[in-house]
């Protein structure tokens, strides 16, 4: 019986446990590496190109039994009065010249529900230049409408920002009405909280991290007076028109995040029943699957949301939610001068439709999917259709590395001299730590001292804060390509070809470990840090043309692909820009990036300057190997 | 005709009952009911139903007792058999909102809440405990047989005896809350059948449960409790009180008209008392209507009630069903209340004492309750008892207990913790603290949250799992000591020192339940992560394993098949092999 077993095991796991047919494997491997690794790579963007083809990809459907099968009626009358209450909410919001508080507090207690404020203030590291702020004090205003006979133990919220001008009156009037609809309705089973918030996502921030009495950015906010139990799900709705031509639906949170794809389908499938013209990345849905144009048009809404995702900030006040496992999606009202208009009656009735269903629910949003890409609005494609395009990509690194590793193995049996074998591994690990040390370094400084340094940098150059931050950024960054020579310095003695074989073996498995790590929280961002990483991890080595490598490496590195991906962002949006224009929003992106990370805790750029650049640097360290 | 005919028949049975009841010696009985209504701060009607029953009897002696009048015998046999000093038990559909509504005058808890002292003869007190539970899960047709140890808790100063008697050992104590309990007509009914007239007659025919649960909450409970027979107290009476709360919201019923009366409310007006019943009235609260500026109410009645309540001197217009006059001419009363002005506002109060409870944090891992206690009293601290009972499944850290008020620590004079035990009993935590005035007491504590054993999920795992509501106990200062320049026309010789009675009185609050969300796995998966799991050892680590633990030989290539045939040959004909 033992003798059986093991024969068995011997024919499964005989490739691996014969020596010789190892041996042919591994050479095999050895042999046609380079090529399997360019077939990897053009199988990989294949494939992910792939995923936006109708065909190959799933017809969405909703899995929560509680919001598929029962039936609501939408009943909602009072668009006109709405727009009304928005319009007196835009004349308080001018006479007061911000938020209409005691406006706010009155109206929604006329209502008859629970109100309460919440003041928060917060410094800026550095003026945000996009949104003109630097010191922001602000007051959100939120009523609950309890619900008859439950025990405060569950809640939605429907939130409106207030943004300066003229923008979203309606949307806070559209909340306004909902509420004193709401209120007149008996079979609310959750409660339900109108959450106005100021200063957009910073407002959002306070009243999130109020609620859940956590403090992860050092905001300053008083507490919250009143709360309804754990949050089920949130909607944002942003709203400029009294009539609109679509509504856009907004899914990628903080860090590349997304709801549970059940709000998604709901919010579709309302949007079918209601007969309104929906969108997602601002694209209309086409049925023209077969035509080249059609396939285009797929795969070009899915790139932006992959760019979206990528970027990892918020896009729209929905975006904070996730974190604190709130299903939440924000919706757009877009007016474009189509001919099919809606009015606000319509868009009330569908967001009634949406909260009454989600007051069905007995459970959180968990049945469906959490990590999806959409092609389009009744599309997706799910993580077991888009990780492979990833570990195709991976798989290159492996291949390399196991390449490596057999040279490195076969080196020292030339030699046949266990002595020089020896005094050649002593410098081997310092030749590898020393690189790894110092580019993590430079790391270090390009995460602290652009912030730590804008006032010596305004002190003694003629620019701004924010400027001043980018720049030290950018000027880290570039003098972070200097440091070949900065490293051989401290290492004594001539690089030696074993030592840039462990070097890049070390630098291959590490970007190896930290893509995939990267792709399993976001796939996005892993996926286009691959794309370009990958194919310069594959092939660089001390040996090729140095100038049109360096170049070339250049091209890869982590900051040329953000300027290309907001090129390319900017083109998929329908709005070129030139390089002039690109190179402004290029420096705005970034400090976008670092406030983002020190408002709301985004990781993007602790990832990129911490573990990417270094890891980068790695790669530029062997191509300078001397 | 009907109810004529069903009157007489009664009140026949009950003659025959007095005297049978008269000649075996048994005690004297009493039954009292009574409504009051409140029209409250926001505009809401609270109605609150009180239903008394008080029997001479001696359930303990030696003597069984089998025959019953008022008192319903079924709650008589549990009394009996399970040795029961004390038993209250509530039923609630909703929150309590005390920044809206103010005090209640029963406080409950949302879901059910029993709590039970047993006399001090019973030896085996959990036993006792799990065997009335099941009967009284039966008599209320609620899931009360799911308290079990692991809810169940022996509150040492919280629950104190609200009858007669001196034993305060809470061994004899079990305290238990469900908060997830949903309650609706199944539990009214048996409610109902305990009043001596049912739903027939007196003010239980309002009890109409279409109308009881379209309200903003609603309660129901049980209590009964020993008594003194007279003012001597040489002897016992059992009380049995019935109460229903209800709150109507006037808002979603009325369209913003602000009007109420019993039909609107209750879709029935009264007739007649409960024949059964000494005292039968109804009392509508008009403190805040002194000169009828207010609202309007009719019919009028002349009858004015003053009363001490909760701290509170109110007002009230009694109708006494007893007499006939009340009906009027139209032999039904329908009490009709218009307010005069007609918008309502409906900003916050400011209670004496409140309390909320939320959880903090983010993530399945750790979590930390908070729970606050408000004191809005401008000069006077109060002590407060606070009763935490948190199931095991949160594991608390008690080294991170906090309790501060007004930015500093507050320690607490007495704490009384009990640690969990997984799977046995919860987390049990009393304190006594003191609050300072107008202040905000803030107690917290961290805690972790258990993986549970795969069984142990309820079957609706990702709703999250219940923590009952927290107890808040406390002799709060009167609002009536508070006005020491009294505006009221009182003696001088009354007002200088505050009289006992009216200078605190006892209030128990309860916060919120909590919602927690547990790490739950997925359960859609099972069979994938068999599969997945099994695949992944018997390929991924069993060639692993045998590769790193196997040593590795060079052996001689194995001979070719001809060479093999050409061995058997050789075998068979008795030659050794090549």
């Amino acid at each position: 019986m033992k003798v059986q077993g093991l024969t068995i095991q011997e024919n499964n796991m005989g490739l691996l446990s014969d020596p010789n047919r190892r041996r042919a494997l591994i050479s095999m491997l050895t042999r046609l590496n380079a090529p399997i690794c360019v077939v990897c790579y053009m199988a990989g963007v294949a494939w992910f190109m792939g995923l936006a083809f109708e065909p190959f990809t799933l017809r969405t459907y909703m899995s929560e039994n509680a919001m598929g099968s029962t039936m609501v009626e939408e009943r909602f009358p009072a668009g006109e009065r709405a727009l009304a209450t928005g319009r007196e909410f835009a004349a308080h919001k001018k006479k007061v010249g911000g938020m209409p508080v005691d406006w706010l507090v009155k109206t929604m207690q006329s209502q008859g529900l629970e109100v309460f404020t919440q003041r928060f203030s917060r410094t800026l590291p550095f003026p945000d230049e996009n949104k003109e702020r630097y010191v922001v004090e602000g007051t959100n205003v939120y009523g609950i409408l309890r619900a008859p006979r439950a025990p405060r133990t569950e809640a939605l919220v429907l939130s409106a920002p207030c943004s300066p001008g003229n923008n979203n009156n309606q949307a806070v009037g559209l909340l306004l009405g909902l509420s004193q609809y709401f209120r007149n309705q008996i079979y609310w089973a959750k409660d339900i909280i109108f959450l106005v918030n100021e200063h957009d996502l910073i407002g959002m921030q306070a009243w999130l991290e109020g609620y859940h009495h956590t403090n992860t950015t050092g905001m300053d906010w008083s507490p919250l007076q009143g709360r309804g139990g754990s949050i089920q799900a949130a909607l944002s709705l942003e709203l400029s028109s009294d009539v609109i031509t679509s509504l856009d639906l907004v899914l990628e949170g903080l860090n590349g995040q997304l709801p549970n794809l059940d709000l998604a389908n709901l919010f579709y499938a309302f949007c079918q029943k209601i007969g309104v013209l929906c969108t997602i990345q601002g694209k209309l849905q086409r049925d023209d699957w077969d035509t080249a144009s059609g396939y285009s048009h797929a795969v070009q809404t899915m790139m932006l949301m992959v760019l979206k995702q990528a970027s990892g900030r918020p896009w729209g006040d929905h975006g904070l939610f996730l974190r604190y496992h709130i299903e939440a999606a924000s919706i757009k009202g877009i007016n474009s001068f189509r001919q099919y208009k809606t009015d606000a009656t319509t868009i009330g009735r569908l967001l009634e439709g949406m909260f009454r269903k989600l007051n069905n629910l007995l459970e959180r949003l968990h049945q469906s999917y959490f990590f999806y890409l959409m092609p389009s609005l009744s599309r997706f494609v799910s993580i077991g259709y888009y990780m492979p395009a990833f570990g195709l990509l991976a798989v290159i690194l492996l291949l390399r590395a196991l390449d490596l590793w057999v040279q490195l193995s076969a080196l020292p049996s030339r030699t046949e001299d266990g002595i020089a074998d020896i005094e050649q591994s002593g410098p081997g690990v310092l030749s590898v730590l020393t690189p790894l040390v110092i580019s993590h370094l430079t790391g270090v400084a390009l995460y602290t001292l652009p912030i730590r340094s804008q006032e010596m940098a305004v002190e003694h150059f003629p620019v701004f804060e924010t400027e001043a931050v980018v720049l030290t950024a950018i000027a880290i960054y570039t003098a972070g390509l200097a440091l070949p020579h900065n490293t051989h310095r401290l290492v004594s003695g001539e690089g030696t070809e074993q030592g840039w074989r462990v070097l890049k073996l070390v630098a291959v498995l590490y970007l190896a470990v930290l893509l995939g790590c990267t792709a399993l929280i976001n796939f996005s961002l892993g996926f286009i840090l691959a794309l370009t990483l990958v194919p310069l991890a594959a092939f660089i080595t001390p040996h090729v043309p140095k100038l049109l490598s360096a170049l070339f490496m250049v091209l890869l590195s982590p900051g040329c692909t953000l300027f290309f991906s907001i090129f390319f962002f900017q083109e998929l949006q329908e709005t070129p820009v030139n390089l002039q224009e690109g190179w402004v929003l290029f420096l705005s992106v970034i400090s976008q990036g670092i406030l983002d990370h020190s408002l709301y805790g985004s990781l993007v750029y602790p990832l990129v300057a911490l573990l990417v650049y270094p890891c980068w640097l790695l790669f530029w360290n062997i191509l300078f190997w001397k | 005709v009907c109810v004529c005919v069903c009157v007489c028949v009664c009140v026949c049975v009950c003659v025959c009952v007095w005297a049978v009841c008269a000649m075996c010696g048994c005690g004297r009985d009493d039954f009292q009911e009574e409504l009051v209504i409140r029209p409250l701060h926001s505009g809401d009607i609270y109605a609150s139903f009180q239903f008394r029953t008080v029997w001479d009897t001696d359930f303990m002696g030696g003597k069984k007792v089998s025959h019953y009048r008022l008192f319903p015998k079924s709650l008589g046999q549990v009394i009996s058999k399970f040795s029961v000093r004390e038993l209250h038990i509530s039923f609630t559909q909703g929150y309590w909102r005390t920044m809206q509504w103010g005090q209640p005058f029963l406080p409950s808890p949302p879901g059910a809440e029993l709590w039970v002292w047993f006399q001090d003869t019973v030896t085996d007190v959990d036993g006792t405990w799990k065997e009335l539970t099941n009967v009284l899960s039966g008599i209320f047709c609620a899931s009360l047989n799911f308290i079990d140890s692991t809810n169940t808790v022996q509150p040492s100063a919280s629950f104190k005896p609200l009858g007669i008697g001196n034993v305060t050992d809470h061994r004899f104590l079990r305290y238990a809350t469900l908060p997830r309990e949903i309650v609706c007509t199944e539990n009214l009914t048996p409610w109902k059948k305990l009043l001596p007239c049912g739903s027939k007659a007196g003010l239980a025919v309002l009890m109409k449960s279409e109308k009881l649960f379209h309200s903003s909450f609603h309660s129901q409970a049980v209590h009964i409790r020993p008594v003194c027979q007279d003012w001597q107290c040489k002897s016992t009476s059992w009380e049995l009180r019935q109460t229903l709360n209800v709150v109507f919201d006037l808002h979603s019923s009325g369209q913003g008209k602000r009007e109420w009366s019993l039909f609107k409310m209750f879709s029935r007006t009264l007739t007649e008392a409960c024949p059964l019943a000494s005292s039968s009235k109804i009392y509508i609260d008009v403190t805040d209507n002194p000169q009828g500026e207010q609202f309007e109410l009719s019919p009028a009645t002349p009858l004015l009630s003053q009363a001490v309540v909760l701290g509170d001197r109110r007002t009230y217009s009694v109708y006494d069903l007893t007499q006939q006059a009340t009906f009027g001419s139209m032999r039904s009363l329908n009490m009709l209340l218009r307010w005069k002005s007609s918008d309502g506002e409906c900003d916050m109060m400011r209670p004496l004492l409140h309390g909320e409870r939320y959880v903090a944090g983010y993530g399945l891992q750790t979590g930390e309750i908070h729970t606050l206690m408000y004191n809005h009293h401008p000069y006077r601290a109060f002590p407060v008892l606070l009763l935490d009972t948190v199931p095991w499944y949160l594991r608390l850290y008690i080294h991170t207990l906090t309790v501060t008020s007004k930015g500093k620590d507050n320690k607490p004079s007495y704490i009384h913790y009990q640690p969990s035990k997984d799977r046995v009993r919860p987390h049990l935590l009393e304190m006594l603290v003191q609050l300072p005035p107008n202040s905000v007491t803030e107690v917290t504590v961290q805690f972790e949250r258990a993986l549970l054993k795969w069984t142990e999920y309820t079957p609706d795992p990702n709703h999250g799992f219940y923590v009952g509501s927290s107890v808040v106990s406390a002799l709060v200062p009167s609002v009536v000591a508070m006005d020491t320049n009294s505006t009221q026309e009182r003696p001088l010789f009354s007002s200088f020192f505050p009289s006992k009675e009216e200078s605190s009185y006892f209030v128990r609050i309860y916060t919120e339940p909590l919602l927690v969300n547990l790490p739950t796995p997925d359960f859609s998966m099972p069979y994938n992560v068999i599969c997945l799991t099994c695949t992944v050892v018997a390929v991924g680590y069993g060639s692993l394993y045998n590769l790193l633990t196997r040593t590795f030989q060079v052996e001689e290539p194995s001979p070719g098949l001809a060479k093999r045939l050409a061995n058997i040959i050789r075998k068979m004909r008795g030659v050794p092999p090549l």
